[in-house]
């Protein structure tokens, strides 16, 4: 199978461990990651104001790539994925945006029709978990690992819908599937700060900080995260009881067995 | 109409928040991560934006607390959607010229050697335009 892939700037550039390992599983599972040809960056943060149209067309133009291919567009980035699905959702529930949108685009008209799947979801609805659980070789056994959703995965939730946002399990079921153990802690669907950590590093620092805090308090010792500027914040943080943070991909590869060695 | 009104009618056109859902319990302050560094928190957004009482909002540094992290958007038991509320407050203050709250500038001194891409236009997407 073939799907378009958005990869976006941090993963060509600071995150290229969550790209590289991302592709290479994909290919393990029988998915071929097709990165879109010229894509541009999708901005970082999706933009809810209706007058805003300028800012969405990287995403819209991604878009239209894959449904030229008949394809499904999927990202490893929890912040691109946040804003082509929320760019998405725009284009096919309000009219108004989308002939906006649309009068920018020299091709005919795009309105919502490629479906948008976070690479996990391709994990649990296309590949499925319990396939991943029979490919892995070297099962993460006896590592108490908590995942760390943060905002930009579930919410908003009526739009991005791929888990319930209060209660989450896709990342739980992706560590079973791996042969870790998950553990469950409040702040993990909690904001690290975001991209406040250019303006008010200290608050970034606090509400990180908590994260770990808890996390740590119910026995995990390590985070899994799928958003480099959350990873960026959860490292840079001050607090005491730091853990190590990874990419969700790195532990995929590692479990499937094709993670090279620094 | 007066300027007030004028800016009120902006707001609800630009986030297409219906203010008025509010039923003022507090779900959205209480739930906001930004809750201890704000001046104006996200149930004051939407109680001023109804009543009209907008300058002080365009002029709080509230808005560059807000994280758009939507817990507010999601928890509101109403669908008032007050981080909506918040973005269109903020773009009618950086709009205007002269108004950004960030500035290429102010770039270098945020940078290190692990700051990822994704911050940086992610900041400059809200604090400037």
């Amino acid at each position: 199978m073939v799907v378009s892939y958005f990869p976006g700037c941090t993963l060509k550039t600071k995150a290229k461990e969550l790209d590289k390992y991302a592709r290479l599983s994909a290919e393990k599972l029988g998915v071929t990651l097709e990165e879109i040809e010229n894509w541009q960056c999708c901005g970082g943060v999706f933009s809810s104001a209706k007058d805003e149209i300028a800012t969405k067309l990287s995403s819209v133009r991604a878009l239209k790539a894959a449904k030229d291919k008949g394809q499904i567009l999927v990202t490893a980035c929890s912040a691109c994925h946040n804003v082509i699905k929320q760019t998405n959702h725009a284009m096919q529930t309000d009219a108004d945006f989308a002939m906006k949108v649309n009068n920018y685009m020299k091709e005919e008209p795009y309105n919502g029709e490629t479906e948008v799947m976070f690479y996990l979801e391709l994990l649990r609805d296309v590949i499925g978990f319990d396939k991943i659980k029979s490919a892995v070789v070297n099962p993460l056994k006896g590592k108490k690992i908590g995942a760390y959703y943060g905002c930009l995965l579930l919410r908003p939730s009526t739009t991005m819908k791929m888990d319930d946002a209060e209660n989450p399990k896709i990342l739980e079921d992706f560590i079973r599937a791996i042969g870790a153990t998950p553990v469950i802690y409040s702040m993990r669907n909690e904001c690290c700060g975001g991209y406040v950590t250019m303006d008010s590093p200290d608050l970034a620092d606090k509400k990180s900080s908590a994260v770990h805090a808890d996390a740590a308090a119910h026995g995990a010792d390590m985070l899994v995260t799928a958003c480099p500027l959350c990873r960026y914040n959860l490292e840079k943080c001050t607090s005491e009881e730091k853990l190590p943070v990874v990419y969700f991909t790195e532990l995929l590869a590692e479990a499937l067995g094709i993670k090279e060695e620094a | 109409m007066d300027k007030n009104a004028r800016l009120k009618e902006q707001i609800e056109r630009t986030s297409g928040v219906n203010v008025l859902k509010c039923m003022r319990c507090g779900k959205c302050s209480g739930t906001c991560p930004s809750y201890d560094e704000m001046e104006y928190h996200p149930h004051q957004f939407v109680y001023m934006v109804e009543t009209g009482d907008i300058e002080p909002l365009l002029n709080s540094q509230s808005l560059y607390k807000c994280l758009t992290c939507f817990a507010c958007v999601d928890r509101c038991p109403r669908g008032v959607e007050p981080a909506k509320v918040i973005e269109a407050v903020r773009l009618m203050a950086i709009r205007q010229q002269g108004n950004n709250h960030m500035t290429p500038n102010d770039v270098p001194e945020a940078l290190d050697d692990d700051l990822p891409q994704q911050a940086i236009v992610s900041a400059f997407r809200r604090f400037s335009k």
